[in-house]
């Protein structure tokens, strides 16, 4: 995909439903010089009311459901919603655990998976770009 | 009187699961008068995906491995480490030497990975963002050699029962050492950034204090008790793997600065210090390694045989970047699964010492405070259970109220 793609700032928040920290720290690391995502618009942001993307990593624990389904209607419209790592897409190594309340399409929709354990920053990255595709067509879809 | 009146004023502000100060769920109920902090209340259980429970039920101990490293994604080596030498202690099985070096070099990456990955963490708690930014460029560093070591970034694969998985060859060391020369020569500039800058001074220090009283009270391990006085480490007090051969004092701040005060800066003194002695035991390391074998037993299949067979109880005890990590297991001869799995990881300790370290100082100083701990609480998450008959405060949500008295409502249908 081509740079010129990038025609606006694309504001990510970033939400942690019980994950082992192993994508979270390789999401900080894609906003942190190395990767740099911020010379593409891309930033974290502090509330799920500034954000166009949810970054959602963790296979949602039961604690967490209600908050997570909350943030998810906290988020303004277009929204997308993009996992981060292998637990969140089908649970991963936690698969059988008690008190996972299923991966995190079984709560919110979701339009992004980024398979990994972790995945590396440039699979990050690239995940931002489909969602960024994704976001552009739905907004052509609603004119 | 007054004092009646400002009692009676007091205010509880709810923090968290979810709070953009936060870098994973936790919720602190801070009641505070006025800007002060008067108690601190902590809600974990936001994390905890029944890892003990997986490696008692589904996994057999080699698979365990690989759920063990999944506790936290920072502490990645420290927790298969704890969970290998435990499983050791309870079969007898003794791994090479050669292994026991490559190990320690490993942990010691991750201990140079976690610090720096804290120490910007706490820059931006602290507001200063250019810190963060810098001390995470250095740290691209150190991961690419862990890359270049392990095979990967983040969850490096590196731990089997009785040894290691890869080997680190001669031809890899000039590439080691390039690294870690690069961060001897920045160590300096980091000092610097870190330690002499006014901003930094004037947010951390004679903030929040632990005193060497308190820090032995309240059992806090790792970098945070050091930084209180405490000269605990299981490297030093109980060397495992090749520690033993190594030279390794305790780092508490003193070494710089000549006194202990517990504070937040303190902390940094001694993870900073804590960096340039990783890269010392790695130089080490490289040159003490003997040659040999890696693994006791190659063949994953007879290793699993004599785990099934194998009767027996160990524990297992590593320093994680955070602190002392345990790891206890208890095998049972004809059950492929581990009879027995306890993890007490370091934050479990130290969180303890939160309420202590932030009573008393204002709310702004939260984020700072509670980051100089380095808590990682996807290590603590472990507890479920309510004890709602003491009349304990139970943290159920609507949701689950309702699904509790669906399931009662079907039960007394039946």
């Amino acid at each position: 995909m081509s740079l010129k793609a990038f025609k606006r700032a694309l504001w990510v928040y970033h939400l942690n439903t019980g994950s082992c920290n192993g994508c979270d720290i390789e999401i900080l690391a894609v906003l942190t010089p190395r990767y740099d995502v911020e010379r593409f618009g891309i930033r974290l942001v502090g509330s799920p009311r500034h954000a166009d993307v949810l970054l959602v990593t963790g296979p949602v624990i039961k604690q967490m459901v209600p908050r997570v389904k909350r943030i998810y209607e906290q988020t303004p419209d277009p929204k997308l919603v993009m996992v981060v790592g292998n637990c969140g897409i089908e649970g991963g190594v936690f698969y059988e655990s008690y008190n996972l309340a299923g991966p995190v399409d079984q709560i919110i929709p979701v339009d992004v998976y980024v398979p990994g354990c972790p995945p590396r920053p440039e699979a990050i990255i690239h995940g931002v770009a489909m969602a960024w595709v994704k976001l552009e067509k739905a907004e052509q879809g609603v004119r | 009187m007054m004092l009646e009146e400002t009692k009676k004023a007091t205010y509880t502000i709810p923090v968290g699961p979810i709070h953009p100060a936060l870098k994973e769920p936790i919720r602190l109920a801070l009641t505070v008068d006025g800007e002060e902090i008067v108690d601190v209340d902590i809600f974990v259980g936001h994390v905890h995906r029944g890892i003990e429970w997986l490696g008692m039920n589904r996994n057999n101990p080699i698979q365990s491995i690989y759920v063990s490293e999944r506790i936290c994604g920072i502490c990645n080596i420290c927790h298969p480490f704890a969970f290998v030498m435990a499983v050791e202690h309870a079969t007898g099985i003794t791994p090479p030497p050669r292994a026991e070096y490559i190990r320690t070099i490993i942990a010691e990456m991750e201990r140079i990975h976690s610090h720096l990955l804290w120490a910007g963490v706490a820059a931006h708690e602290i507001g200063f963002d250019t810190i963060f930014y810098l001390t995470w460029r250095v740290r691209e560093e150190i991961m690419d050699l862990i890359e270049y070591v392990t095979g990967n970034r983040v969850t490096k694969a590196m731990f089997q029962i009785g040894g290691v998985r890869r080997d680190i060859t001669e031809e890899q060391f000039p590439r080691i050492r390039q690294s870690l020369d690069y961060y001897k020569s920045l160590f300096d500039q980091l000092k610097r950034v870190f330690l002499d800058d006014k901003t930094i001074q004037m947010r951390t220090k004679n903030v929040g204090i632990l005193k060497k009283e308190d820090a032995l009270k309240l059992l806090t391990v790792g970098p945070s008790g050091r930084a209180s006085g405490v000269p605990k480490d299981v490297r030093q007090n109980q060397p495992y793997a090749a520690y033993a051969d190594l030279d390794i004092k305790v780092t508490t701040p003193d070494i710089l600065t000549g006194t202990v005060v517990g504070d937040v800066y303190d902390r940094i003194i001694v993870r900073l210090l804590e960096v340039k002695q990783a890269i010392e035991i790695i130089e080490q390391c490289l040159e003490k390694m003997p040659p040999g074998p890696i693994l006791a037993q190659p063949k994953t299949a007879l290793l699993l045989k004599t785990l099934t067979k194998a009767e027996g109880e160990g524990i297992g005890r590593a320093e994680a970047p955070r602190g002392e990590v345990v790891h206890y297991v208890r095998l049972e001869a004809g059950q492929s699964t581990l009879a027995t799995w306890k993890v007490r990881a370091p934050t479990y300790v130290n969180l303890m010492s939160a309420p202590t370290i932030l009573k008393g100082m204002q709310i702004a100083d939260v984020p700072i405070a509670f980051a100089s701990l380095d808590p990682c609480l996807s290590c603590t998450n472990r507890i479920v259970v309510t004890d709602r008959a003491t009349g304990q405060k139970s943290v159920t949500d609507y949701e689950e109220l309702h699904r509790l008295s669906v399931e009662k409502t079907r039960k007394l249908q039946r």
